[in-house]
């Protein structure tokens, strides 16, 4: 087990307009998992190289532990770090067998004979490729090849695993039994894991926290649900489950992190910062926030875009007069159908006040 | 139009091996194997088939050592000026053999213009040390060093990085990435390079004929031109032979080495980026001056020394203010009538060679490419064998299609300057195709299907959408094939005639005949053509796909 820490940390590449990685602050506890989530190019790739040592700080600090690995000036190498690393293209060595790959760390630290070979078997067995030593990384399934990466890092026995868009090559199948094989691997190994990926489910389903990031910098960071319910930003809400920023008015509190808002004529009890002071604001409304109400109810006016069926029931796309560039999700329990075109009514139940609208 | 370009590179391609296969078992016409048992049962053959091959399994350890050294350090460290570097390493291949020689000769000579001022040159009247096989493999070994180097360099930057990064995290510092990971994977590619650096070295025939001729070293390419030049055409199903060995050997170099980089592993193509470079640090300086240190005494200070004699008054005068002239330029390149006999056949050849066999590349990379016509991939393969075989066993094929008038025209090559061009045509079209596939390669073929759409035929397409986008590519594989054939020295030693000479003859006869100062100038004038000429294609060549031109940082 590992803790890692950044202090200002900041990467700009020679001849970039902008740094890739801009002042970010980050403590991964020991133990925890730690997802990192945002599009391509927001910096989440170099945040890993840098801490995995590839890359070296333009600022800024990393620390392992309580280790020093890297500032402006020193630099610990990526062999001297011990963090092990899962790549999205699983970078097996193509002229080794599958044992050779997953022992290769033992082999450098001088393990050798019997020891050597149950180590290899262990790792290997743990990934569920017992039997698997002789064969050719080019002969096995991507699957089993991400499996095969997965053994080499556990037959490291890192306290840190850094994992680089791992599932990003694999079918949705693949996927969902290798998240259990992380999950798995944590369990077995306690060791602190840092995730990067851009799939927010992916990240909801293994993480502990989960960092979002934009633009070099670390936008959110918070449990998963938390980020789900109280997200910090328009763009944490927008790329963070399903759901619509929309334009209100705060009035004032109404209990302990709640106020009451208008929108759209409309008033609404939503949770908010207990500081959150009155004036305009952007409220995050998710799909289970919304309801239909009857024609002769206090509601906003809106008229079916389109209907998606989910199996089970319909995620309704709303338009809404007095927001003409937002749809509004809303989902229907089974039994309900609604045709493109059709008007309708709804109600605000819920929402967050996002507190840097 | 693709039937008509198959008969065109097949007849050329083909043409003059198969010639030379019938010449073997049908000397003269009459089928007997009498003349090759002889030859093979003469032990001057193997004499000099041995010689062959020793020096040349020599310098392709030098090579190998050279070339393996500059692409480490170059593909994996952050040495600067990275460019330079390897335009200047190249260029040992570029320059060719013959002045390679001068140049070296006259570097180690009794009269060496950078030795003797300091002493360490050889007491005049001795040979040159150069005339030994000692003398020759070196020779060989640095020429084909950047063979060995681009193959290998190559394969480095194919290299994704990540596979090293695993191997870093898993605690392997640099010695032990670099022997676990980098040098088995790249291993295929250094194999493939020594193998390529030998075939050249076997027929290699500007180093021998200047070296082992004067150290009576008998190599199978210079007995061959001996054997020729000395007793004409009554003993050529003698040297069809004898270049017979030669080309065996050159192909069993070539089998080996499509073997070796067949067995690169690609199952794994990751898509990992490139290798990032390793700091070096403190050692960078250091390192960045063991390089210089190496190509100024691979190739600045032979150079120095070719321009250093090309400038004196008399040979053997020391290079001074008071004896520095460029008389002995102008005699060479205005006054000395071979010479402008020369310098107009290398020319008016090197551009028709260059011009044709652009057209022929750009039409055949386009079949190949984007018609994905199988005849025309199997073609291109085909325009590799007169490249990878030895210069000289394509000339002796050529004058075997050639000696007799053409059939049904009635029209005599030989003695001409065309059989030169069609050895040309034959040899270097697959230098005008490569850049040519690889602009193809990297094009969509949607652009042309966009065009197809707007009912543009193949005519108009060619014109406004083909060629303009592969124009850069083209222009640097006809400069590739100009800067190849101005320098050309084998094929046209067996194939020139009094009043065709070309360049090279006429360096490689100077020197010969004892006119050291004039060869000199000649082969220094030849140097700066030739580095112009690089200098020129690399500007040509920029933004297009990488290894286009081998030069290119």
């Amino acid at each position: 087990m590992a803790s890692l820490t950044l202090e200002a940390v900041s990467k700009r590449f020679p001849g970039a307009a902008a740094p890739a990685v801009d002042g970010v602050d980050l403590a991964v506890r020991d133990g925890e998992f730690l997802a990192i989530l945002g599009a391509s190019g927001c910096g989440k790739t170099t945040l890993l190289r840098l801490a995995a040592g590839f890359e070296r700080p333009t600022a800024g600090r990393i620390l392992l532990d309580d280790r020093l690995v890297a500032d402006a000036g020193r630099m610990v190498p990526a062999e001297r770090r011990g963090i092990g690393i899962v790549f999205q293209s699983y970078a097996l060595w193509p002229h080794m067998d599958v044992a050779g790959n997953v022992g290769y760390a033992l082999a450098g630290r001088g393990v050798r004979g019997a020891e050597y070979d149950r180590q290899v078997e262990a790792a290997l067995a743990a990934v569920g490729l017992t039997g698997f030593g002789a064969r050719r990384p080019g002969d096995l399934s991507g699957g089993q090849r991400q499996r095969v990466a997965l053994a080499r890092c556990l037959a490291m026995a890192p306290g840190l695993v850094l994992l680089d868009e791992p599932l990003a090559n694999l079918d949705v199948h693949l996927k969902a039994s290798l998240q259990d094989e992380f999950a798995a691997f944590r369990v077995k190994t306690g060791a602190t894991m840092v995730y990067i990926t851009h799939d927010q489910a992916e990240a909801m389903a293994l993480a502990d926290r989960i960092a979002v990031m934009a633009t070099g910098r670390i936008v959110q960071l918070a449990a998963p649900e938390l980020l789900y319910r109280e997200p910090a930003t328009p763009l944490v809400a927008g790329f963070i489950g399903k759901g619509a920023v929309l334009p209100a008015t705060v009035i004032g509190p109404v209990a302990a992190g709640r106020v009451r808002v208008e929108i759209a004529g409309l008033g609404v009890v939503a949770r908010a910062q207990p500081d959150q002071r009155p004036g305009p604001a952007l409220l995050c409304v998710r799909p289970e926030d919304l309801a239909l109400v009857g024609a002769d109810e206090a509601g906003i006016a809106a008229v079916c875009r389109r209907a998606l069926y989910q199996g089970g029931g319909y995620l309704i796309e709303l338009d809404v007069e007095a927001w003409p560039d937002l749809t509004l999700p809303l989902v229907v329990p089974p039994g309900i159908v609604l045709r493109m075109g059709e008007s309708l009514r709804l109600t605000i139940r819920d929402g967050w006040v996002i507190p840097n609208g | 139009m693709l039937a008509g370009l198959a008969v065109v590179v097949g007849c050329l391609s083909l043409g003059p091996v198969l010639r030379l296969v019938v010449e073997a078992v049908a000397p003269g016409g009459q089928p007997g194997l009498a003349v090759a048992a002889r030859v093979l049962a003469a032990p001057a053959t193997w004499v000099a088939a041995w010689h062959t091959i020793a020096t040349s399994l020599a310098g392709t350890v030098i090579s190998g050592l050279l070339g393996c050294a500059l692409a480490l350090a170059l593909a994996l460290t952050d040495i600067r000026a990275k460019g330079p570097i390897v335009f200047l390493f190249t260029m040992l291949l570029m320059v060719p053999s013959q002045v390679t020689a001068v140049a070296w000769i006259e570097l180690t000579g009794p009269a060496s213009p950078l030795l003797r001022p300091l002493g360490l040159a050889p007491a005049p009247g001795t040979s040159n040390p150069l005339y030994s096989p000692g003398g020759i493999a070196l020779l060989l070994g640095i020429e084909h060093a950047p063979l060995v180097f681009l193959t290998l360099r190559a394969a480095l930057r194919a290299l994704p990085a990540d596979l090293v990064e695993a191997a870093r995290a898993s605690g392997a510092g640099p010695g032990r990435v670099l022997r676990t990971v980098i040098l088995p994977l790249t291993a295929p590619a250094l194999g493939a390079g020594l193998m390529l650096a030998f075939v050249s070295s076997i027929g290699n025939f500007g180093t021998p004929a200047l070296l082992a001729i004067p150290a009576r070293y008998p190599m199978l390419t210079t007995a061959i031109y001996q054997r020729l030049a000395g007793f004409g055409p009554r003993v050529l199903a003698e040297v069809a032979t004898l270049s017979m060995v030669l080309g065996a050997l050159a192909i069993a170099g070539i089998a080996a080495q499509r073997a070796l980089i067949g067995r690169r592993d690609r199952r794994l193509a990751s898509t990992g980026a490139e290798l990032p470079p390793a700091e070096l640090g403190r050692w960078r300086v250091p390192v960045e001056a063991l390089v210089w240190l190496g190509l100024a005494g691979l190739l600045l200070v032979p150079l120095g020394a070719l321009f250093g004699t090309a400038l004196v008054q008399a040979y053997g005068q020391p290079l001074g203010v008071d004896t520095v002239t460029l008389a002995n330029f102008r005699y060479v390149l205005l006054d000395h009538a071979p010479t402008g006999r020369a310098l107009v056949n290398s020319f008016g050849l090197a551009a028709a060679a260059g011009a044709l066999l652009v057209g022929v590349a750009v039409l055949l990379a386009y079949f190949g490419a984007w018609r994905a016509s199988r005849l025309a991939r199997l073609l291109a393969h085909t325009a590799e064998l007169p490249y990878a075989l030895p210069g000289v066993v394509l000339a002796i094929a050529c004058i075997l299609l050639f000696i007799r008038p053409l059939p049904l025209i009635g029209i005599g090559l030989y003695d001409t300057v065309w059989i030169i061009l069609l050895a040309y045509l034959a040899r270097f079209l697959t230098l005008a195709l490569r850049p040519v596939a690889a602009a193809f390669a990297q094009l969509d073929p949607a652009l042309e299907e966009a065009a197809e759409m707007t009912g543009a035929g193949l005519g108009r397409r060619l014109a406004t959408v083909i060629l303009p986008l592969v124009a850069p590519a083209a222009a640097a594989g006809a400069l590739l094939v100009f800067v190849t054939a101005f320098n050309e020295l084998t094929v046209s030693a067996l194939l020139w005639s009094s009043g065709h000479e070309t360049l090279g003859v006429v360096v490689f006869s100077l020197e010969q005949a004892g006119d050291t100062v004039l060869a000199a100038a000649l082969a220094s004038a030849t140097v700066i053509v030739t580095a112009l000429l690089m200098l020129l294609a690399s500007r040509l060549a920029r933004g297009l796909p990488r290894g286009v031109l081998p030069w290119q940082a």
